[in-house]
């Protein structure tokens, strides 16, 4: 008797469960185009602010390059290619700040010049080491123009390292944190700079591959 | 059939008496980790009232289908369904908002806020009482969240619902003001420890409000344990 209550029991929230499934099957089917294209201008947008249009005339968000890093992880390149040429390349980098990692993107064209530097996400302090934001202060944008050799790369550091990037008042390790992370990524960038080049659009792709040069396609893996 | 004086009854308890926050002290890890910003706390209550005033709904609909035996794990099942349309329905059509609270609206399905009101009241209550006692005391949990927010945010960072148009569209652009002169805020109090404060002293507040208007009226014997 009690064996097939339990059952009855099991049976409802069966039912219920198989219920609210559909019900998030639903919802899911109505909102995933919509997620996935907000995904999409969140991409284009940081991209957007680290690479200007001018120098690019294909899709940002979608010639992508996989590069592993030093530590073995998976770096997504973002590619500017214009006429067939990569003019620019954008990354993400990070570095851990005051309370967790502070993950910057970074653009660089060909000679490793820093076009364009955006924290995109960190969990610093409000009010003290949130300076590293766009919106909250133009700090960021001091590092725009610069590569390593500009100044060398001994000065890459906060002034109270004896860089020549200036700390925040109450806050070192935020500025600190944020200048080692593009630090690095100009390093890694240095390093797959022949990988990175010998990238070619997808788009161009074809038209070469049409024109006899196959070996295009493998490179891209 | 109840009564519009009994709906009265509803949304004042709702809203005042027992207010989810500073009356039955429930959900208050959303009140206090959401509410750096009067606009991040309204945006948080407006989502957990949403799902409050769903699942009371859905829960009084069924609540002759299930056994008392299996009615916990069904309560879980329909929170956390509402949680993940709300999740869904954010991320997809209000995104600048969800990149903010995105992280937080899974929680509300471990805030006990609207957990408690279900047994409490939808799963013995017909749908109409149900669906209005989850939607006052929604609204209460959004006034709250929201007046912890302000005091915090006045106090924190010299703004008063500030990225307002951000949650609500740019027509609520008048909204967004600032009190103070900038950089004369105090810091903590947009940290956590200022949420222990400003929830703290609103609550002598209310206390206090409570104590003056009802001297005859014992003070509510609802203290449960957050």
């Amino acid at each position: 008797m009690s064996s097939q209550r339990t059952l009855i029991h099991g049976f409802i929230l069966g039912a219920f469960c198989l219920g609210f499934g559909m019900l998030l099957v639903m919802t899911n089917g109505f909102t995933k185009d919509d997620i996935a294209l907000r995904a999409i201008e969140d991409r284009q947008n940081s991209l957007a602010q680290v690479i200007p249009e001018s120098i690019h005339d294909n899709n940002l968000a979608t010639d992508t390059l996989t590069l592993k890093n030093d530590q073995g992880n998976e770096v997504v390149a973002y590619l500017a290619i214009k006429e067939g040429k990569v003019t620019g390349v954008a990354f993400e980098t990070s570095s851990p700040g005051y309370s967790g990692a502070i993950k910057v993107m970074l653009g660089l064209d060909p000679e490793g010049k820093i076009l364009g530097a955006r924290v995109l996400a960190h969990k610093e302090t409000p009010g003290l080491g949130d300076k590293i934001e766009v919106k909250k202060g133009d700090w960021i944008l001091r590092f725009t123009g610069l590569s390593i050799g500009n100044p060398p790369l001994e000065k890459w550091k906060v002034k109270k390292d004896g860089g020549q990037f200036d700390q925040f008042a109450g806050a070192t390790i935020t500025p600190r944190a944020v200048v080692r992370a593009i630090t690095e990524g100009m390093q890694f960038f240095a390093a797959n700079k022949t990988k990175i080049m010998e990238f070619k659009s997808s788009q161009v792709k074809t038209t070469e591959t049409e024109a006899g040069k196959a070996p295009a396609q493998e490179k891209t893996k | 059939m109840t009564t519009m004086a009994e709906y009265r009854t509803i949304a004042r308890e709702g809203i005042w008496t027992n207010n989810g926050v500073l009356s039955m002290m429930l959900g208050l890890c959303p009140a206090m980790a959401m509410t750096n910003s009067a606009t991040n706390g309204l945006g948080m209550g407006l989502a957990t009232a949403f799902v409050m005033t769903g699942s009371a709904m859905l829960v009084s609909i069924f609540r002759t289908r299930f056994s008392q035996e299996v009615r916990i794990p069904v309560f879980v099942l329909i929170i956390a369904t509402m949680v993940t349309v709300v999740d869904m329905c954010m991320n997809a059509w209000m995104h600048e908002m969800y990149k903010v609270l995105g992280l937080f609206i899974p929680l509300i399905v471990v805030n006990c806020l609207p957990f408690a009101r279900i047994e409490m009241f939808a799963s013995k209550k017909p749908i109409l009482p149900s669906l209005a006692d989850g939607f006052f005391v929604g609204v209460g949990f959004t006034l709250a969240l929201t007046v912890i927010g302000a005091v915090r945010e006045i106090s924190g960072s010299g703004t008063l619902f500030a990225d307002a148009s951000l949650l609500l569209g740019s027509a609520f652009k008048f909204l967004e003001m600032r009190v103070l002169p900038p950089d004369t805020g105090i810091l903590m109090m947009i940290l956590p420890p200022g949420a222990f404060l400003a929830t703290g002293l609103l609550l002598v507040g209310k206390r206090m409000i409570d104590e003056r208007s009802s001297k005859a009226i014992p003070v509510s014997a609802a203290h449960c344990a957050p």
